[in-house]
């Protein structure tokens, strides 16, 4: 399942949701994203900018292709937009599978993925100015290496 | 057809959507960075350095040779940053 929404999120009861439902989940793969304040502790806020239906389409071609490269019961992808502060949850990516290794290799594969191919992009808003993030080539590696 | 800028590609053109009619000899996504370009000194700036610039036609990323048509949806923006 794909959710982009504003709202946060609860990790706690969006798997429970998932796993109540089915009872040969074996193993889960958990990645949650957050919002980092810098080294500098010097990022105000954050405001993701995405590209409506594009990003739902990317992302459940993204999630199609990690089902056909391992076996999974279940998959849930919640990306986040608009303004987040330092702490604040961007992204959950959960694969649920049999056993461990199709879930934790799934979940990998996914957030590298998304990280290039969902079509996201962040401003970082601090006392110096706003900066759009720039594509970062350990990402670009990173999703070349699936 | 209409075109979507985002992130700042938007912000140097300074408009998110237009909507435009292929003149002849616009065939593909480079042909139309080309005529974007004579429009103004935004759209000149912003598409100075097409390695910097993605583009997707109906949703899908393509490269800049992708043929077009006055029903597709085109998109520029810069690299990807989600997660």
């Amino acid at each position: 399942m794909i959710k982009v929404q504003q709202q946060d999120f609860d990790v706690n009861s969006e798997i429970k949701n998932i796993t109540s439902l089915n009872k040969n989940i074996g193993g889960t793969g958990i990645f949650i994203g957050n919002v980092r304040e810098g080294i500098n502790s010097n990022l105000k806020s954050m405001t993701l900018e995405h590209y409506p239906k594009m990003t739902e389409k990317q992302l459940e071609k993204i999630n199609n292709e990690a089902k056909t490269r391992w076996n999974l019961i279940d998959s849930l992808i919640i990306h986040r937009y608009g303004k987040l502060y330092p702490g604040d949850q961007i992204v959950l990516v959960a694969t649920f599978s049999e056993h461990r290794n199709d879930a934790l290799k799934a979940c990998e594969f996914l957030i590298d993925w998304l990280k290039t191919k969902a079509p996201f992009w962040k401003l970082e808003e601090s006392d110096e100015g706003n900066v759009w993030v720039e594509e970062k080539t350990s990402d670009i590696s990173a999703a070349n290496k699936w | 057809m209409q075109i979507k800028y985002f992130s700042w590609v938007k912000e140097q053109i300074g408009v998110d959507t237009e909507n435009i009619t292929l003149n002849d000899g616009i065939e593909t996504v480079i042909d139309l960075i080309n005529h974007l370009k004579n429009k103004s000194e935004n759209y000149n700036k912003a598409f100075k350095d097409t390695s910097i610039i993605r583009c997707a036609v109906n949703m899908e990323v393509t490269n800049l040779d992708q043929k077009i048509n006055n029903n597709d949806e085109i998109a520029f923006f810069p690299p990807m940053t989600g997660g």
